[in-house]
């Protein structure tokens, strides 16, 4: 038995020695990082296919890590002191807890790595040495002020459902359920949290944990509140085709109910051509991530960092309303041109 | 009289250690031998060995005077060896007559039983009923009483009665009355009449001195891995039965 | 020999009487009988024998207490019958999920088990082109091998069940996601392609109340796994080894052999509740039922199945699941926050515990 111990312990030290040695000396092969929020929601399925074609394409080793759910920070930290100590050039991160981040991030930018934020920008803005965002304040507001402009003198009785994330409230579910009803017109009290609004026309806050399961539950229990909704704000697009099963179980699938959603993957567009959802707003995980993996290969070859967007803290990748029945007043583009910048 | 059960010359080693050196035991029909040994005299190996917990390196068993061997105690059963062991091997958290079955169900007759699989509750209620009169515990206000509900020694009667229900020809009993009070030993000591009168022996491990002398037709000492004597408690006294087994005193040739 | 008995018996004459013999009568030395019971007793000892009560008491009350908070709005047929509906696949999972927690284990990995096997269904039948019959098919026998794969590790490797699952969760779980690619298998499709997938999600007005099939197929299997767990012997090995393994393995029951079959039926019921599911969501959702682990335990935990295995029954975890609906109904439309629904099934949870805890102590 010892002389069994021995011979595994020494066939475990020769494999972690060939593991843990550095790359071919000479190749200089650049490292970077990708951290995630979470790896099943699909938006960051397809912003890590984005992030590891355009590395392969510059020559550009990616390691993934992701938390569990979203809000899962300390898988985080430990990814950027893993990705500290094993050489890494920089550091690629869409960050569940943007202020908690920051400490370990600086310690990272101390070791020489560079840091870029995706998708969602960190607290303050400036702790990334760059920011590759999407709006999702603005992303909300887009479907907002949408169904708002559909409604027209209706909007003052509307009956809204708003179907959102989890209870422990991340950025990105406060930003476009609070984005949202800014567009809408409605007052937001508090814009750091959804919930605490008092309009008569919110009837109900619950929770879909992003798909699509939880959206039809949440929507059953929104519609035995008051039958009569006809606005639904869902925090993805997964969220919203579960909600549209509920409100097909009682026949209001016949386009009395608007169904304003975020994301803009190439399943959720092909259901607002399908008239399951009524807009989504677009927003582009692959750019970010792409723009992202330039940036740290240029940073690793010259130092130089990327620059922002024009009167702005950092790059926006955009977001576009995609719907094919378009609101005066609010700027929107087609299913088709939507089907061919989506993702996924 | 032929005996019912004859061990010879069992032994049983572990790595360097001696568990059991040609050890022997005779059962005959009818009687209650008590086996009482010191601590690490090997009794309970040669009781495991009788019961087939664990089979020996050497030696025979014979059962009704044919060689057996078996090598687990569902084996031993079925020969007709059955054990009721210190902790019972009871479930609490079913019933008596769960119990007197577990393992041995009796399915319903015809259709339910041969394709559904059904259980004849009403059957294995009724026989439970009648095992534990026969054996002189009367009364049972619920046979589908939790078996958690029931004393120690209330237990041990349901043990013993599923040792003895189904085809017994010898019955082990495994130091039965350790963890009883007074009261309760006295009906455990009861039991073990009421088995006997039914002509089952009994090969009775104990601690107890003055159980053993009570209820033992006749007294196996084992000592060092094997058997020292066999005394009639009727001539020897418990002093001497104890001297005999930490060797105080050497027994009679005989 | 005689000695001996007539010793005996003059002992016994002598003796006090035995604890627990009311009554004067010498001969019965061998009663049975249990002592005095004040009331409370009397109430443990019946909720000993009788444990299902208990969730049909909650559930019962907190129906009536919930038609007064929220009115008209919850008491109605439509909803209550919609909180059946809501219920129907954590009620299935709650159902294999009692098999193992009887058995004293508790099984971790049943949602990703079930994702996986609607994964297969739906990907064989919508993606591949596979006649449907033969995709759910597949999906079935899925369920079954993961089951019976957790049950080998259990009683091959001799670890504890809330280790092997955790690991096993996490596996089925990355395989769907490798499989899916995180992507959901839409409704349309399934609609066009595969539409028996939809077949459970199929309603039905019986007077107001709105069931689905599967609602019926959950009390179906419910039904019938009450009927193995008490009519057969198979059943009873459940709760034997459950209760106490080894005086189970000393009884003659193969408890290896046992447990592997109890998981993989486990494991088979799982994947009826794939198929249900696909007609509850629509769609095959790789990252639906996240957290149906913990929500079956909870059901089977609210329905008086002790964790320590042997005590319990399988109806209970049926009251638990709607215990859990009903909760979840009522504060919704009581207007509470949804941190409060959370709040409130914690609390039965240990409610729960507690009651079974204090069931426990019945012993004379």
């Amino acid at each position: 038995m010892r002389k069994l111990s021995l011979v595994l312990a020494s066939l475990l030290a020769v494999a972690f020695t060939f593991a843990t040695m550095p790359a071919k000396a000479g190749s200089h092969v650049v490292e970077a990082c990708l951290i995630t929020k979470t790896d099943i929601n699909p938006f960051f399925v397809k912003m890590k296919e984005g992030a590891e074609a355009r590395a392969n394409e510059l020559g550009v080793k990616l390691s993934f890590f992701a938390g569990k759910i979203d809000g899962d920070h300390e898988t985080q930290v430990r990814a950027v002191e893993t990705c500290i100590a094993s050489g890494a050039k920089g550091i690629l991160i869409a960050a569940s807890d943007t202020k908690a981040i920051v400490p370990v991030l600086k310690n990272a930018q101390d070791n020489g790595l560079l840091v870029i934020a995706l998708d969602t920008p960190l607290e303050p803005i400036t702790a990334a040495d760059s920011t590759f965002a999407t709006d999702n304040f603005e992303a909300g507001r887009l479907g907002g002020a949408w169904v708002a402009a559909k409604l027209g003198a209706d909007a003052a009785n509307a009956k809204i459902a708003m179907l959102d994330l989890n209870e422990s409230q991340p950025s990105v579910g406060v930003l476009r359920d609070q984005g949202f009803l800014n567009g809408f017109g409605i007052d937001t009290k508090d814009v750091s949290r959804w919930g605490d609004e008092d309009d008569p026309r919110i009837i109900c806050n619950e929770t879909t944990n992003g798909n699509e399961e939880g959206g039809r539950t949440a929507m059953e229990k929104c519609l035995q509140k008051d039958m009569d909704i006809n606005v639904v704000y869902t925090i993805n697009e997964p969220a919203a085709v579960g909600a549209y099963e509920a409100l097909k179980a009682i026949g209001k699938d016949d386009g009395s109910v608007l169904i304003a959603s975020v994301d803009g993957g190439c399943p959720g567009v092909a259901d607002v051509e399908r008239g399951i959802i009524g807009a989504t707003s677009q927003q582009y995980p692959l750019l970010m991530a792409s723009l992202g993996v330039e940036a740290i290969k240029a940073w690793a070859e010259d130092g130089s960092k990327p620059e922002n967007s024009p009167g702005l803290d950092f790059f926006n990748t955009g977001v576009n309303l995609v719907t094919d029945d378009a609101a005066s007043g609010v700027p929107s583009i087609s299913v088709k041109e939507g089907m061919d910048r989506c993702w996924g | 009289m032929e005996p019912v059960l004859v061990a010879k010359n069992l032994s049983k080693k572990y790595g360097k250690v001696v568990a059991l050196d040609n050890a022997n035991l005779e059962l005959y029909p009818g009687e209650v031998l008590g086996v009482i040994g010191d601590n690490g005299a090997g009794k309970s190996t040669l009781i495991k060995a009788l019961c087939g917990a664990v089979i020996p390196d050497s030696g025979e068993i014979l059962l009704d005077g044919e060689k057996v061997t078996f090598t687990s105690p569902i084996e031993a059963r079925t020969l007709g060896i059955e054990t009721v062991y210190q902790n019972l091997a009871l479930s609490p958290a079913l019933s008596i007559t769960d119990n007197m079955f577990l393992g041995r169900e009796i399915r319903q007759k015809g259709f339910m039983g041969k394709f559904l699989r059904f259980l004849d509750k009403k059957e294995m209620a009724d026989q439970a009923r009648k095992r534990l009169s026969d054996l002189g515990l009367l009364t049972i206000q619920n046979i589908n009483q939790l078996v958690e509900t029931l004393s120690g020694g209330q237990r041990q009667g349901v043990a013993v009665a599923r040792a003895t229900s189904f085809g017994t020809k010898v019955v082990i009993m495994d130091e039965p009355t350790a963890a009883l009070g007074v009261k309760e030993s006295r009906r455990v000591l009861e039991l073990i009449g009421e088995v006997r009168s039914k002509g089952i022996p009994i090969i009775l491990i104990s601690h107890n001195m003055p159980h053993v002398f009570e209820v033992a037709d006749r007294i196996h000492v084992h000592r060092l891995g094997t058997r020292l004597c066999v005394i009639d408690p009727k001539k020897y006294e418990m002093s001497d039965a104890v001297a005999f087994m930490t060797g105080a005193k050497q027994p009679p040739a005989n | 020999m005689n000695k001996i008995s007539d010793d005996i018996s003059k002992d016994l004459k002598d003796q006090p009487k035995f604890s627990g013999d009311i009554g004067d009568k010498d001969q019965d030395h061998h009663t049975f009988e249990l002592g005095e019971q004040t009331p409370l007793k009397k109430l443990q000892h019946f909720l000993h024998g009788n444990p299902t009560i208990v969730p049909v008491i909650i559930l019962v009350l907190s129906v009536i207490a919930f038609g007064f908070i929220a009115g008209g709005k919850f008491f109605s047929a439509f909803n209550l019958s919609l909180i059946v509906q809501q219920v129907t696949i954590v009620g299935i999972l709650a159902a294999a999920q009692t098999l193992i927690i009887l058995t004293a284990g508790i099984d971790l990995s049943v949602a990703a088990m079930m994702v996986l096997a609607s994964v297969f269904m739906g990907k064989l039948s919508v993606e591949m082109g596979m006649p449907t019959l033969p995709a759910i098919l597949i999906g079935m026998i899925s369920g079954v091998a993961t089951g019976a794969f957790n049950g080998l590790l259990v009683t091959r490797l001799r670890l504890p069940p809330f280790i092997v699952t955790l690991g096993t969760w996490n596996i089925f779980f990355a395989l769907v996601i490798f499989f899916t690619g995180s992507q959901s298998i839409r409704s349309s499709d399934i609609e066009t392609n595969a539409p028996l997938l939809h077949f459970w999600g199929e309603r039905i007005n019986l007077g107001g109340f709105v069931f689905t099939y599967g609602a019926f197929l959950m009390i179906g299997i419910f039904i019938f796994l009450w009927f193995l767990l008490n009519k057969t012997a198979w059943g009873r090995h459940v709760y034997a080894i459950g209760d106490d393994k080894d005086a189970a393995e000393l009884s003659g029951i193969r408890t290896d052999r046992m447990l592997v079959s109890i998981y993989a039926v486990a494991g088979l019921v799982v994947a009826i509740g794939a198929w249900v599911s696909i007609g509850r969501v629509g769609s095959v959702s790789p990252t639906s039922f996240y957290e149906g682990n913990l929500d079956s335990i909870t059901a089977v935990v609210i329905g008086g199945t002790s964790l320590f295995g042997g005590r319990g029954t399988v109806i209970g975890s049926l009251f638990g699941a709607l215990i859990v609906g009903v909760f979840s109904s009522g504060l919704s439309i009581a207007g509470l926050d949804v941190l409060w629904q959370r709040f409130a099934l914690g609390c039965l949870i240990i409610i729960a515990v507690g009651i079974d805890q204090w069931i426990r102590k019945v012993s004379t």
